[in-house]
């Protein structure tokens, strides 16, 4: 396998030389109270098939009941993708024999999704590239399945197990129009995509549990010709990192096969990110028939203008619409707009700092949140909603640093003493006797006192080397344990300096 | 006094009386089955203990009440300590529910049927689970993984089907009413050929919640009587909006009594010339039409009209249900529940001999049907043509209905046929269903009642149609004709040895 790869990454895949076109098609989990078609409670962790019943294990003369929050919040969705609304929409079933699937088909939609021809802008630093959403549409999710022995794969093993708690749970299937160019655009939108949903609150997108999942199609060719290359599928990209390397993976078998002059092969295929290399499942003619037809034991979802109103007046100021706010009214760099925006937390906790602030501070507040807080949470793994650092305590550091009752250099310790502490940095200042020197005269003794026991410095400096000044910056500083106002240490020193020749 | 021939309102009023217990009910419905089970094979199950101990509680419960007339909360209902029997593809709890299918044979369902759990809130006596066709796949009851029902009019023929056990158990007098179920006549044709009443409740009045699914946009489930009056009150007991099963109606009528009264005068009849046509025994078409003149003498407008589209309901229906079905049952499997071949060695291997021995050759003949009809590249040629011609049924029954309250046709073409006498030849089989299956494509509701005895003493049926949710007019029609007709026969030379 290895070689393989290493075959491959001499191969002749170039950005000119080929064209990437690829397709996702995403699954996520809905954070909804009960299952999709029945009234069992979600869990993720529970004692296995302790969370169902009759209906999601598929007894003989059970049916479903559409969950309604399942439909808003897939409603909801669909319309922060842009979506048309279908006012009519019906439920398929998706024939096939899988034993984590109680009844033999999912119930799936299929010609008739709930929301079509949406789209998602992503931010690619010096481009947007536009990602046409094909369908939003509502399913239901499988059982999970544990084989036994090590390959853990249902063929080899001696026997297998099978945990329902999951099957009935409600999914989002979005799917997007072929117009991602590459690699790092699928990732981006799945990274953009995620804080969306996040956003609308209806899913954790925990890739790591499994309610994000994404498969992806992918094919390429030779720049400038017509029409499509063959398209492989790809699975198992179960994180964003294993997303762009797959994809990058199969970019690169698909360019070395096409200049062997051997032909691409329709597959479904595995990605594996221990050997970071895709494996053949099964080929086109391997191909399931689901046989979908409209599930009888359904009614339509009927969707009315009302409706569609009421759900999209619950939908919160979305990251495009923040990302502008912030750089119109808050005058923030685009930059700086789009990282405060990229989080839901973050957002609100800029938010709430910005309505305690005077609007010329904002920028501090945003360096504070992108520099030290950021890289404090980072470390102590937290999200910034659970930090002890309230937006108040942070404003009122700012306030000390702007009015000069504390240099940039004390507030960083104090923050992360705050960030450690939770206390109010004027408390953390008294106690530790931080507070800037500010008062000129208390400076001009301990400059003097500098410049006397510095004799030869003074003489370098005044025999034109000017740098030589921030030596005697630096003294005054150490004599002040750091919490001389430097701005003022410079002044007194060149007005001290020039005095006394 | 025969108790087990008695109509359950009587039985109900001798109760109230405490004139009879529930348990003698019951025991005499049990020594008639005890007597007979042998002979017609209509039970799959029957447990006596089981069932005297239901009557015992509702007759303490009958006791209790009895005191209390003044309080508000002292009801009788019209089956509390009536005995019902179900066919055995409707879920009991902690009771077998085979659906008369290998595959099934030893599954207990953990819940009960919307039906069952309405039965039991009035206190009524389950006096067993009723044999049938395999997942109610058939006409002639033959396709039963536990042997053919017998007629018990004449036990060289077959019940009808696929609700033959509910229709000759109510038939030869072992209980006064059952609960069948309907897809494409599987309750009116029995019913006919057994001489008894059996109604197709409109398409959502009754929950399917807990009926083994065959064709799901078909399937209802509805009373078996020997008489109007039971079946209105059976339907009544069961009907109405289910939170369960997302097709139920909401707002439906509850109490179908008030229509039993006997007026049909001014009543506008309609008679489908395409169910009077040769397909149909002479014997037959003369019997529907001596009802009709009856019901003309009694003041009713009778007239010949035409649903053209009925030409092609068989056709739609073999499409439509073998579909569905195909992926109804594709969930007997062996993973979960059921027969579940040990040997097996691979998943795949598993599924196939499991599916292989489970299944009846019927079921697996429809199911073969329903996965073509669906593949991809005869969708659209079967399953989506077969929908766009219901709809035109479905039309076709409009029109008749605006200008007619009722239609009446022969409920099946044919009286009973000898056992064997059509099973290897599926597409005669078929036929039998000529006359019920429209009425399933569109979900109308329509009732099959005893019209007389052919000349070798086998029952017809007269089947009366009318249009979505009016039962009230079925009811009315019925026991008017009932009333007049005067059928009033049962086959008791079973019980003369």
């Amino acid at each position: 396998m290895s070689s393989e790869k290493n075959n491959l990454k001499n191969s002749s895949y170039t950005d000119s030389s080929y064209e990437t076109i690829i397709g996702l098609e995403t699954h996520v989990e809905l954070a909804t109270n009960t299952k999709m078609f029945c009234g069992c409670a979600l869990s993720f962790g529970a004692e296995p098939n302790s969370k169902t019943c009759p209906v999601c294990l598929g007894m003989p003369g059970t049916l479903p009941v559409i969950n309604k929050r399942a439909v808003e919040f897939a409603v909801k969705i669909a319309i922060a993708l842009h979506c048309k609304i279908n006012s009519y929409s019906i439920f398929h079933r998706k024939n096939y024999f899988y034993p984590d699937m109680p009844k033999n088909y999912q119930i799936s939609q299929y010609d008739y999704p709930l929301g079509s021809s949406g789209y998602l802008d992503v931010n690619m630093g010096d481009y947007t590239r536009r990602i046409g959403i094909t369908r939003v549409h509502m399913e239901e999710d499988t059982g999970k399945l544990i084989h036994t022995g090590s390959s853990g794969r249902i063929s080899e093993s001696d026997s297998s197990i099978v945990d329902f708690n999951r099957a009935g749970t409600p999914l989002i299937e979005i799917v997007t129009e072929p117009d991602i160019k590459s690699p790092a655009e699928a990732k981006e939108y799945l990274v953009a995509l995620r804080t969306l949903l996040l956003y609308l609150d209806v899913s954790d997108c925990s890739m790591e549990q499994g309610s994000l999942r994404c498969d992806a199609n992918i094919s390429i060719k030779k720049a400038g010709s017509q029409g499509m290359g063959v398209k492989t599928e790809i699975k198992n990209l179960n994180s964003f990192r294993f997303l762009q390397r797959g994809l990058e993976y199969e970019e690169q078998r698909q360019a070395a096969l096409i200049e062997n002059g051997e032909k691409v092969m329709q597959q479904t295929r595995h990605y594996d990110h221990i050997t970071d290399s895709t494996k053949a499942l099964r080929s086109k003619e391997e191909a399931h028939d689901y046989r979908y037809f409209p599930d009888p034991d359904l009614v339509p979802v009927f969707m009315d203008d009302d409706m569609v109103e009421g759900i999209k007046s619950s939908i919160p100021e979305l990251p495009s619409a923040k990302i502008e706010r912030y750089k119109s009214g808050f005058g923030l760099p685009e930059a700086d707009s789009r990282f405060l925006a990229s989080d839901k937390n973050t957002a609100a906790y800029f938010e709430s700092c910005a309505a305690l602030c005077k609007k010329d501070r904002l920028k501090s507040v945003s360096n504070w949140i992108i520099g030290d807080f950021t890289a404090l949470l980072n470390k102590a793994s937290i999200s910034i909603s659970s930090a002890k650092i309230k937006p108040s305590g942070l404003c009122s550091l700012i306030d000390m640093i702007e009015s000069g009752k504390i240099s940039i250099r004390s507030a960083k310790s104090v923050f992360e003493e705050m960030f450690n502490s939770g206390k109010e940095p004027q408390e953390i200042v008294k106690g530790k006797d931080m507070e800037q020197i500010s008062d000129g005269s208390v400076l001009e003794k301990i400059i003097d006192d500098v410049i006397n026991k510095n004799p030869s410095v003074v003489e370098q400096y005044k025999s034109g080397k000017e740098k030589a000044i921030g030596f005697l910056i630096g003294q005054v500083m150490a004599a002040t344990k750091g919490k001389a106002n430097p701005a003022l240490v410079n002044e007194i020193l060149i007005k001290r300096l020039k005095l006394n020749p | 006094m025969r108790l087990n021939f008695l109509p359950a309102y009587e039985l109900k009023n001798m109760l109230q009386k405490r004139e009879i217990s529930s348990e003698d009910i019951a025991s005499q419905c049990l020594k008639a089955t005890e007597r007979l089970q042998g002979k017609l094979n209509a039970y799959i199950y029957f447990d006596k203990e089981h069932m005297l101990s239901q009557a015992r509680a509702a007759d303490a419960y009958l006791k209790e009440i009895c005191g209390s007339f003044n309080k508000k909360d002292g009801k009788y209902f019209d089956f509390t300590g009536i005995p019902v029997a179900v066919k055995d593809n409707i879920c009991t709890k902690d009771i077998k529910t085979t659906c008369a299918s290998k595959i099934l044979s030893d599954y207990v369902p953990v819940y009960d049927a919307t039906v069952i759990q309405r039965l039991k809130s009035q206190k009524y006596v389950l006096s067993g689970k009723l044999n049938m066709d395999e997942f109610a796949m058939g006409s002639s009851n033959e396709n039963s993984a536990f042997g053919p029902v017998k007629n018990p009019w004449d036990t060289e023929r077959v019940p009808g089907g696929s609700s033959g056990g509910p229709a000759a158990a109510v038939a030869a007098g072992l209980v006064p009413c059952s609960l069948g179920s309907d897809t494409g006549g599987s309750i009116r044709q029995p019913a006919s050929l057994c001489g008894v009443v059996g109604l197709k409740p409109t398409y959502g009045l009754v929950s399917r919640y807990g009926l083994v699914a065959f064709a799901s946009s078909l399937d209802q489930i509805g009373p078996i009587t020997r008489n109007v009056t039971d079946s209105a009150n059976l339907l009544s007991a069961i009907c109405g909006w289910d939170e369960y099963d997302s097709t139920s109606i909401n707002g439906g009528l509850h109490d179908y009594c008030q229509f039993l009264y006997d007026n049909i005068k001014g009543l506008k009849i309609g008679v489908p010339q395409e169910l009077m046509s040769g397909g149909v025994d002479a014997a037959i078409k003369e019997s529907v039409n001596g009802v009709l003149k009856l019901a003309e003498s009694m003041g009713a407008v009778v007239e010949m009209t035409s649903l053209p589209s009925f030409e092609y309901a068989l056709s739609v229906y073999y499409i439509i249900a073998p579909s569905e079905a195909s992926s109804n049952l594709s969930r007997f499997d062996g993973v979960r529940y059921g027969y579940r071949n040990r040997d097996a060695t691979s998943l795949r291997s598993m599924y196939r001999s499991t599916r292989a021995e489970g299944f009846g050759p019927e079921v697996k003949r429809r199911i073969m049907i329903g996965t073509y009809c669906l593949s991809s590249g005869y969708y659209d040629a079967y399953y989506e043509k077969a929908q766009r011609v219901r709809t035109l049924i479905i039309n076709d029954f409009k029109k008749a209905f605006g200008k007619y309250d009722v239609l009446i046709s022969p409920s099946s073409p044919t009286t009973a046929f000898k056992i064997g006498e059509k099973s290897d030849d599926p597409l005669s089989m078929y036929m039998s269903d000529i006359c019920t299956i429209p009425v399933n494509l569109a979900g109308l509701p329509a009732i099959s009642i005893p019209s007389g005895l052919s000349e070798n003493n086998l029952p017809i049926g007269v089947q009366i149609i009318a249009d979505t949710l009016r039962e009230d007019l079925i009811f009315k029609t019925a026991y008017s004709l009932e009333k007049a007709i005067n059928f009033n026969k049962l086959p008791v030379h079973l019980y003369e040895q």
